[in-house]
């Protein structure tokens, strides 16, 4: 299996330690290339280039901010913008520390979706009624405050098995 | 009694960020938003119900009137309709009458 990303090919092995780095980054190159019987020296070059590729972005520890102590709230704000201001909004939506994701979706209407952390719900609205709704272009918006989560994880690369390995 | 330029100052065009955005619940804009006294008063006829319960309630227009039109009047006002906890098209008619009513009492001063 080959994988094109603007110019970069990724092979087999590549997408396997993609996926054992998605599953634990703290691995080793030992760990990993026993893990994958490939030599450690060679998980090592693979990684340096999608490193330098940027395939691989950086390493980032995933904290459970609950059990770290920390009181906040998660909303998915569902923005209604202009079309010809849409992108100018995203963008500046982006720049907030308040706002963790921001992507833009065309269904009937074009609309920015962002999910937004705020220590409480007046903290959450004096934020959205102060910093986003009078962005020029802002036509309405429709909040959604996350009650309880059921899965959170990232996309992981799946390599799929040729139908040979299956025999 | 206000002295002219303090009428003529509740009465002036706010930028974009000092507006009243109206919202029908926490994080949810209706689109309607005034950015003087006079929008305001027409605003209160068109947006939703919701969206006036929800801020009378929560102080936030006498805040806006307070802080930002800087008209402690009007804020005091709006601060007693609120103590009669009026709900539905009576608050509309009540916030309505007393916002118009002000609005013409500033304008007159700077006349």
């Amino acid at each position: 299996m080959k994988m094109k990303n603007r110019g970069n090919v990724l092979d087999d092995l590549d997408l396997r330690i993609l996926q054992v780095l998605q599953e634990n980054a703290k691995q080793t190159y030992i760990e990993t290339g026993r893990h994958l019987q490939v030599a450690h020296s060679t998980v090592h070059d693979r990684i340096k280039k999608m490193e330098e590729q940027g395939i691989i972005e950086k390493y980032a520890a995933i904290v459970n901010l609950e059990k770290a102590g920390a009181k906040y709230i998660t909303a998915i704000m569902t923005v209604f913008t202009d079309p010809k201001e849409s992108e100018s909004v995203a963008e500046r939506l982006s720049k907030f520390e308040e706002i963790i994701e921001v992507f833009t979706s065309l269904s009937e209407e074009l609309l920015i979706i962002a999910k937004v952390v705020a220590e409480d719900q007046e903290r959450l609205h004096s934020f959205i009624a102060h910093s986003v709704a009078p962005l020029p272009g802002v036509l309405r918006i429709r909040t959604s405050i996350i009650t309880k989560k059921y899965k959170d994880e990232m996309f992981i690369f799946k390599r799929k098995s040729s139908p040979n390995e299956s025999l | 009694m206000k002295s002219f330029s303090s009428s003529s100052r509740i009465l002036r065009k706010l930028p974009r960020k000092n507006a009243f955005y109206f919202f029908t619940s926490i994080g949810n804009y209706t689109g309607i938003n005034s950015a003087s006294l006079e929008e305001f008063i027409e605003k209160i006829k068109e947006v939703n119900i919701k969206s006036l319960e929800f801020h009378l309630y929560r102080g936030d227009f006498e805040e806006w009137a307070d802080k930002t039109l800087e008209d402690k009047g009007l804020a005091e006002k709006i601060r007693s309709l609120r103590t009669l906890k009026p709900v539905g098209n009576a608050l509309r008619d009540q916030l309505y009458f007393i916002v118009s009513k002000r609005f013409e009492e500033v304008e007159r001063q700077t006349l």
